[in-house]
């Protein structure tokens, strides 16, 4: 099985220190492994870094005293060095040293192919994850649990989530870097990839493939947290919690923001389950639950959520949602405040968990 | 006899023109029907650095919108717009073609010819390459340039995502100049093959003449599949025909395929014109032969080989299954060999040698230093589980850029500097040479070797603007800065030029104690290049007639085949003449019916397309009848002795001299 981050994070100290100090750590980072696919990608990566090291100190080492040691000086008397044309042994010697550094590079190389790329039949311990790639979102279905969701990825830590990719557009790229490297998605071809994540927490990824647009803003989240914590996350997607969130829509202002949610047409693409059926955008369903809007662009807060749907184009420029009000629109603000009002009502009703509470 | 050895003097044949051969020697109409090598050659060094300035001013924009976080200096649409661009401009427009540049001007020098085999085709071949050129740049000005990145991948070239025009001039332009890369190619394999000097068996050939072989192969074999995706992706979006499009069940990774099986072996065609450049610099300035040459030219054969059997690593996030990427890893680490026997080799001619470090060397040097950390970049993107992290990601960026910037860029300017002199006939300035190297080199690594990181933090490519707080923000301003002291090291580069082009010091023939044929010669060249065609018995034949007394000493495989080669030289009191080759206005006129025909195809006006067709069939025909053409210089036994191999050697020690 896959090594966990084990001996290497010591070489891991060692070559960061050998960078000058240079900062390996961030959201999306390869090294911050936390996942053991990631993990033994990173690990890999290090075994042959220190093969790369050793190269190029001694090519350059070789280089550089070549340089002070042959180099023409002020008393040249214009005589010719000895002529060697070549050394066969010598050059039999640097076409050999380079093949063994690439054997003992090519093994683990293919063991590690085999243990992480090779297609996996999803058990019954598994979760499956249908994902859907769009110009600039990512469609999540949990075909087992009924659910359907976008741009967070909410998984149980310690278990194996198997993603089906698929594409609904052009090409994107599934990349969450702490958890696993990516994946592309590809309309017409059954893509899989496996990962999963050590500890719970919030991992970022953003697609890797260029797709048009705004590529740079098709951002996503994998929440990982405790089975009680994903059960209940994926419970309030139920059938009752849909019917629930909307019985207890009540204040004059979310009635008017669920009528908007009609009447300015944002039905005709987004989905909210048991209200709208709209298929050309994120489905929205329980959208007060999530961290991010706009693919993981930016934070779930009221005002961001204000600034998105009054101007789209500036939040994420370049993205299909059509800016609904003209700027001297005099309802603009009002409808605005009703339609945020009603989407982050959506799904607050069950209970919210309490690792996603914590990073809001 | 071999081509073009022996002109028989005879009188100009009847032929019935539709066009009189131009004669024009100075002038805008001179450099339009020009069918000399050398002129070519400028052409090409002069387009291919307008090229590079615009992709270079491309790079920069990119550059100053990544700055900062969250910046919005350009759209997402623009901004994409750039890096295809930019993308596409460095690889078919400056970089490639530069070797062609380099390819036009010395090989022909350094084998002993007079011209390239077909001296028409090669004009062409120019003028094709630039008609392709303005058709993919004039999508700025006409609607919007292609935004799908430089490998265009399906089905983002599509019609339902990409309605503009745009890809149309990348597909269309691609097309066109492949069309100049093509037969530039076959005219050089013909030129390498046919017309080497008497006596310059294979193994006694300079290695940039036999990497340009190389290279010439693998267009020749490389191009055709590009040139079938690139028609196919123009079926689908003009006939909706279902190649690539999904909606129709066609299949995306297709296009990648067929890119890549071109698109890897283009890496190769245009690295190796550099490692030929290499090989010729760092010899000279190290006063000894190219250590161990049979094993350099085998080790460019074996990458030329095998560039065509790596081409899935750049899919390896494709899904296509542990088996495919194992094979394809392994490949790959297979070519690591013969490009390290190389350095190797290289570092080795350095070894023990008197090391001159003029800006020439100085570059090679530079070059010997980045290629290997591109090279060790190259097997770790190489291991498919980390090039899952390092795919389309700023590591990948910094890893080609290393490669083609530090490959193939730093070994031109080392051949700018080694052979402007035999070019203009004056010094480049060494003093701001250094200052050059400085900035270039330096500006370089601060650009490029920040990117690693950025990809290691998992910034992807292509991206318009990122967040703050990814640990990516002072890395990015650092490769702007970088981007900066690069582009100062670029302008005082071309200032440079342009002021030693007309008043740097005179260069003389052999400014760097040169070793190969072109140093025999006058800088620049006269317009027939050789008076007598030099007789050639050993490797480097200009250093060992300067140095009779290493003749013992060289390699055993220069030796083999010596004997007396058959000259085809005039008696020595005799006048040598030399047949020039008529102009023509055909290759141009060929290649504006290219360009009509091009944009009509953009812009599906196929009754335009038609007319361009007939125009370039009339173009063809007429060229094929226009008769040989040209004149006879008369070369004066003075003026014979005056340059040349004979003008080195003494004529008494010459072994089998012209006697026909």
């Amino acid at each position: 099985m896959l090594r966990r981050k084990g001996p290497s994070r010591l070489l891991l100290i060692f070559s960061t220190l050998l960078l000058g100090g240079c900062a390996l750590n961030g959201p999306q980072s390869i090294f911050d492994t936390a996942g053991p696919v990631a993990a033994s990608q990173a690990d890999l990566f290090v075994y042959i870094f220190w093969f790369a090291v050793f190269v190029f100190v001694a090519v350059t080492a070789a280089l550089v005293y070549a340089v002070f040691k042959y180099r023409r000086r002020g008393d040249d008397d214009g005589s010719v060095p000895d002529q060697i044309h070549g050394v066969a042994w010598l050059e039999a010697a640097w076409t050999v040293a380079p093949a063994v550094i690439l054997v003992l590079i090519g093994f683990p190389t293919v063991r590690l192919i085999l243990e992480t790329e090779s297609r996996v039949e999803p058990g019954q311990q598994d979760l499956v994850v249908n994902v859907t790639g769009y110009q600039w979102w990512w469609e999540f279905e949990y075909p087992e649990l009924g659910v359907t969701t976008a741009n967070e990825l909410h998984i149980p830590t310690g278990r194996r989530v198997v993603l089906n990719l698929n594409s609904g557009d052009v090409l994107h790229s599934f990349w969450v870097p702490r958890l696993a490297g990516k994946r592309d998605l590809i309309p017409n071809q059954d893509n899989q990839l496996w990962l999963s994540a050590d500890e719970a927490g919030l991992y970022r990824g953003q697609c890797a493939e260029l797709c048009l647009g705004a590529h740079a803003y098709m951002r996503m989240r994998v929440i990982a947290e405790s089975e009680a914590e994903f059960s209940a996350w994926a419970n309030s997607f139920q059938q009752g919690g849909a019917q629930q969130v909307q019985a207890q829509v009540g204040t004059p202002q979310l009635e008017a923001g669920k009528a908007l949610f009609k009447t300015k047409g944002c039905a005709n693409c987004h989905a909210i389950a048991g209200y709208a059926q709209g298929q050309a955008a994120p489905d929205l369903t329980n959208f007060g639950v999530r961290t991010s809007l706009a693919a993981g662009v930016a934070e779930n807060t009221p005002e961001n959520l204000t600034n998105w749907i009054r101007n789209p184009q500036e939040l994420k420029p370049g993205n299909l949602m059509p800016t609904l009000w003209a700027a001297d629109d005099p309802k603009r603000d009002e409808e605005v405040a009703a339609l945020v009002a009603y989407l982050e009502s959506l799904g607050t009703q069950a209970p919210p968990t309490a690792s996603v509470q914590a990073r809001r | 006899m071999a081509l073009g050895r022996q002109p028989v003097p005879h009188s100009a044949p009847e032929t019935r023109a539709l066009l009189k051969r131009p004669t024009w020697e100075t002038g805008l109409w001179s450099w339009l029907t020009t069918v000399d090598h050398k002129r070519l050659g400028i052409l090409y060094f002069v387009t291919t650095f307008a090229f590079f300035i615009l992709g270079s001013l491309e790079a920069a924009v990119i550059r100053v919108q990544l700055a900062a976080p969250n910046q919005q200096l350009v759209t997402p649409d623009f901004y994409n717009q750039l890096f295809t661009v930019h993308g596409v401009t460095m690889v078919f427009l400056a970089i490639m073609p530069l070797g062609t540049a380099f390819a036009n001007y010395f090989v022909p020098l350094q084998i002993g010819a007079r011209d390239l085999a077909f001296p028409r085709l090669n004009a062409f071949g120019y003028w094709a390459y630039l008609a392709g050129g303005l058709i993919f740049y004039s999508s700025f000005l006409l609607g919007g340039a292609p935004d799908a990145g430089w490998f265009a991948y399906a089905p983002m070239t599509m019609t339902e995502y990409n309605p503009g025009q745009g890809i149309d001039f990348y597909m269309v332009g691609l097309l066109i100049s492949g069309i100049g890369t093509l037969v530039t190619a076959m005219n050089l394999i013909v030129t390498i093959v046919n017309m080497r000097a008497p006596g310059m068996s294979m193994m006694r050939m300079p290695l940039f003449p036999w990497m340009m072989l190389v290279t010439a192969f693998l267009v020749i074999f490389a191009f055709p599949p590009l040139t079938i995706a690139l028609f196919e992706v123009i079926m689908d979006r003009s006939f909706g025909t279902l190649f690539f499009n999904p909606e129709g069940g066609g299949l995306p990774i297709l296009w990648q395929h067929l890119f890549w099986i071109f698109g890897h072996p283009e890496v190769y065609i245009v690295i190796l014109p550099a490692f030929g450049i290499i090989s010729e610099v760092i010899p000279t300035f190290s006063r000894k032969p190219l250590f161990g040459y049979p094993m350099v030219v085998l080790a460019g054969i074996f990458i030329g080989f095998m560039g065509f059997a790596v081409w899935s690593h750049h899919m390896f996030t494709t899904g296509m299954g542990p088996m495919a990427n194992s094979i394809f890893a392994i490949t790959s680490f297979v070519i690591a060999i013969p490009t390290g026997v190389k350095i190797f080799n290289w570092m080795a001619t350095m070894w023990a040698g008197r090391i001159w470090f003029t800006t020439a060397m100085l570059f090679a040097t530079a070059f010997l230093v980045t290629f290997t950390m591109g090279g060790i970049t190259g097997i770790m993107v190489a291991v498919p589980p980390f090039d899952a992290q390092a795919q389309d990601s700023y590591f990948v960026v910094a890893h080609f850029h290393y490669v083609m910037g530090g490959g193939a860029l730093l070994s031109f300017f080392a051949g700018i500097y080694y052979w402007f002199p035999k070019m203009t006939g004056r010094m480049l300035s060494e003093r701001i040479g250094k200052w050059v190297f400085a900035l270039v080199v330096g500006g370089f690594h601060l650009v490029f070797f920040p990117q690693h990181f950025l990809g290691l933090l998992g910034m992807p490519r292509r991206i318009q603007t990122y967040d703050t707080g990814l640990g990516w923000d002072f890395y990015n301003l650092l490769s702007s800065i970088g981007a900066g002291v690069l582009g100062l090291g670029v302008m005082l580069f071309i200032f440079s030029l342009l002021r030693d082009m007309r008043s740097g010091k005179e260069a003389g023939d052999d400014p760097w104690d040169g070793r190969t044929l072109e140093w025999s010669i006058s800088s620049p060249p006269p317009h027939h290049d050789f008076g007598d065609l030099p007789i050639v018995t050993d490797r480097d034949p200009v250093w060992l007639a300067k140095h009779p007394e290493l003749i013992e000493k060289r390699d055993e495989l220069s030796e083999s085949s010596d004997g007396a080669p058959e000259a085809p030289n005039a008696a020595d009191d005799e006048d040598e003449l030399v047949h020039i080759p008529g102009q023509s206005w055909f290759p141009f006129l060929a290649s504006v019916g290219l360009f009509v025909g091009g944009m009509a195809a953009v812009y599906h006006n196929w009754f335009l397309g038609a007319l361009s067709v007939g125009f370039i069939t009339l173009c063809v025909y007429a060229w094929a009848f226009e008769g040989v053409g040209g004149h006879y210089l008369r070369v004066r036994p003075n003026e014979r002795r005056s340059t040349g191999l004979a003008s080195i050697r003494p004529l008494s020690e010459m072994a089998g001299k012209g006697q026909s």
